[in-house]
């Protein structure tokens, strides 16, 4: 089984027309991934990815709003790929559309944006994944997002995480390992975002296929401390843990603008105690998470 | 990105807090001017982006206008060093030549994004000019706190509430109440990461004054506040993480002598942590973008390389999208385009097309190590930084 991703997922690609849009939307469609519909305001009525070397698949119809390519095509997920200004408003567009899911892949964001953007989302059935990330892949049925599908294998490892290259190694050992992966979601670099470590865990939770969990966290807030505060109440299945840097110096952004240890707080050390103390395999070594996670299974 | 003082107090003026009378100088002679004007007594400050100016003697209080000048002329041009700016200190280029208050008490305030909340935060306390780590690991519960709803700013009452809790009242404490409003306005006008005011004073007449100020910006709002981003002083910042900026590189200076170049951020900071578990220093971090073009390669490793306290360097990237084979044949391109790299260049590649990846290096005419796994390319960095070259 798998959480949030699956063959039924019909979905929406804000943003096709542009060139990661497209790019990305073809190669979700190419995993096996229903792309029903993109979006782009202006465009309508247009199509995409009918050019050859598509397969014979057709293009993917393109209209003006998440609203009409709804009522249109019946698509219960999205993927954003429109640029910083903007994304916030594509987001709300199509949480007020009633989509389930909605992906937001962009990067930079501004932070008060993504304020308004959690607070209108509060209200609204959405679940948002984001923004600033590689998305969400359940391996052999569909994938929403820029992971490369094919370093994936269907299996029983959940996979949780706020990076995306850092992710895919993750991946890539355990798939080498022979461990195949049930979902994995990337919840983003970004100080505010959709979709926490708690949300994906009590999901993991709920499925029984899930056997074990790969949790790779970063410096900054104090996310990952929560979310081992929830492991040790909740959940007693193998949970793996990474944090990305340790050797990170205090007051400076680390690429991701959410990996940032500021005022003394959100460091790695912190969160490798927390994660210890609530009965993880925490590894100091990113080389070491997938063995870890084969020696917990057989353990 | 970051402001000097002065900068910070002229947005916040701006938006209604009060602050001492004063201006900004990079000349002696004006500075006794200034002072002049003040009434003849005055506080001169260093300007320079790092914090403890006062600890590293960047602050200091002259008594008359000879020695505001003699002040101004000691600190203008000194290196000066604190406790953020590291060993090698910052010149000091401006001043800013304030008057001098009488200090009834000192408090803490500052505005900041609460992760966990969504929400931005008011905080306040009483023990104005500390740290407020040291505050927060003491006596956490010394800390007030108000959440800022992003579309009404801080309530009137949450100031009130704000300035009883600092346990003021009166006249003085209306006054900041309405200081703490104006904060928040400024902080959330500007797409600011942090407002702070450490300290806070309050004078024996009881005005509430700003006497410090920090601000810190949003990088990813910038582009809509073009009024903040001409503020920026390139002067303060790394000449590597400018250069590095040019070319959309996420290039943060370290003290090591392992550079590392790597895709994606994350992955970038475990190369680091991955490092130093081997006994290695990193001497930066870098991301070069999730899918390492050849051009951000190339861009990179001069970079890299131009950094003479480097003796080795480690490229770890992950090809998922972007080929294994294709990056190889970027990171080949780069350096044969540069030419005469002398450094041990340890390359580590994962992923799609991986044996034809390591295929690429090892024919090419530079002489790569080429490690398997990042543990083995871990090892192999450090032992050739040891080496001091190949």
């Amino acid at each position: 089984m798998a959480i949030w991703v699956n063959g039924d997922t019909r979905l929406v690609v804000q943003g096709i027309t542009g060139k990661e849009g497209t790019f990305h939307a073809l190669a979700c469609r190419e995993y096996g991934t229903r792309v029903v519909a993109g979006v782009t305001p202006g465009k309508g009525g247009t199509t995409v990815g009918n050019a050859e070397g598509t397969e014979g698949k057709g293009g993917i119809p393109v209209y003006d709003s998440v609203a009409e390519a709804r009522a249109a095509t019946g698509c219960n997920a999205s993927m954003i790929f429109v640029p910083p200004p903007f994304a916030g408003d594509a987001i709300m567009e199509s949480a007020a559309a009633g989509i389930e899911l909605t992906v937001c892949i962009t990067e930079g964001i501004p932070v008060s944006d993504m304020l308004r953007v959690k607070a209108f989302v509060a209200d609204h059935p959405t679940r948002l994944i984001g923004p600033n990330c590689p998305g969400v892949i359940s391996p052999g049925m569909a994938k929403i997002g820029i992971m490369p599908g094919h370093i994936h294998r269907p299996g029983g490892v959940g996979v949780i995480s706020r990076s995306g290259t850092l992710t895919y190694e993750a991946v890539w050992q355990l798939t080498n390992l022979g461990l195949g992966q049930s979902t994995c979601v990337g919840i983003g670099g970004d100080p505010i975002n959709g979709t926490n470590f708690i949300d994906v865990l009590q999901a993991f939770a709920a499925d029984p296929e899930t056997v074990g969990i790969v949790m790779i966290g970063e410096i900054g807030g104090s996310a990952e401390e929560a979310a081992a505060a929830w492991i040790a109440a909740n959940y007693d299945r193998p949970v793996v843990g990474f944090i990305a840097g340790r050797t990170a110096p205090p007051g400076r952004r680390m690429g991701h603008a959410g990996a940032i240890v500021a005022g003394g707080r959100g460091t790695a050390a912190e969160k490798m105690a927390a994660m210890r103390a609530a009965g993880l395999h925490v590894v100091e070594s990113p080389a070491k998470l997938g063995e870890t996670m084969a020696r917990a299974l057989n353990g | 990105m970051k402001i000097h003082e002065y900068q910070a107090k002229e947005i916040l003026r701006s938006h209604g807090v009060a602050t001492p009378r004063g201006r900004v100088t990079d000349d002696p002679e004006e500075a006794a001017r200034i002072c002049a004007e003040l009434g003849g007594r005055c506080v001169v400050k260093a300007q320079i982006h790092a914090g403890g100016r006062g600890k590293g003697g960047g602050v200091k209080l002259a008594g008359s206008p000879a020695e505001a000048r003699e002040t101004a002329g000691r600190i203008l041009g000194m290196r000066l060093v604190t406790p953020q700016t590291g060993p090698e200190g910052q010149v000091v280029r401006r001043l800013l030549i304030e008057e001098a208050l009488d200090i009834a008490r000192e408090l803490y305030v500052s505005v900041t994004l609460d992760r966990q909340a969504g929400k931005p935060i008011v905080m306040a306390s009483t023990a104005g000019g500390m740290e407020i780590e040291e505050v927060a690991a003491r006596d956490p519960g010394a800390i007030l706190r108000q959440e800022v709803e992003p579309l009404l700013g801080l309530l009137p009452f949450q100031g009130r509430t704000l300035a009883r809790g600092l346990g003021l009242g009166g006249a003085t404490a209306g006054k900041a109440a309405k200081l703490l409003s104006a904060l928040a306005a400024a902080y959330l006008a500007t797409d600011a990461s942090l407002v702070e005011i450490n300290p806070l004073l309050v004078t024996g007449g009881g005005d509430v004054l700003a006497l410090d100020a920090k601000m810190t910006f949003d990088d990813n709002a910038l582009f809509r506040r073009p009024e903040v981003l001409a503020m920026r002083d390139l002067a303060e910042e790394n000449p590597m993480e400018v250069e590095a900026g040019k070319y959309s590189l996420n290039y943060i200076k370290l003290d090591g002598n392992i550079a590392c170049m790597v895709n994606g951020a994350g992955l970038a900071m475990a190369t680091m942590d991955i490092i130093k578990l081997y006994g290695g220093e990193p001497a930066n971090f870098l991301d070069v973008g999730g899918g390492a073009s050849q051009e951000a390669v190339k861009n990179a490793f001069r970079l890299l390389v131009s950094d003479p306290g480097v003796r080795a360097v480690l490229i770890n990237i992950f090809g998922g999208i972007a080929r294994t084979d294709r990056i190889a044949r970027g990171v080949v391109g780069a350096i044969e385009e540069l030419g005469n790299v002398t450094l041990p260049v340890v390359v580590r590649l994962e992923g799609t097309n991986v044996e034809q990846g390591r295929e690429v290096l090892r024919q090419a005419p530079f002489h790569f190590i080429v490690a398997e796994q990042m543990a083995d390319a871990a090892e192999k960095v450090v032992a050739a930084a040891r080496g001091g070259g190949r």
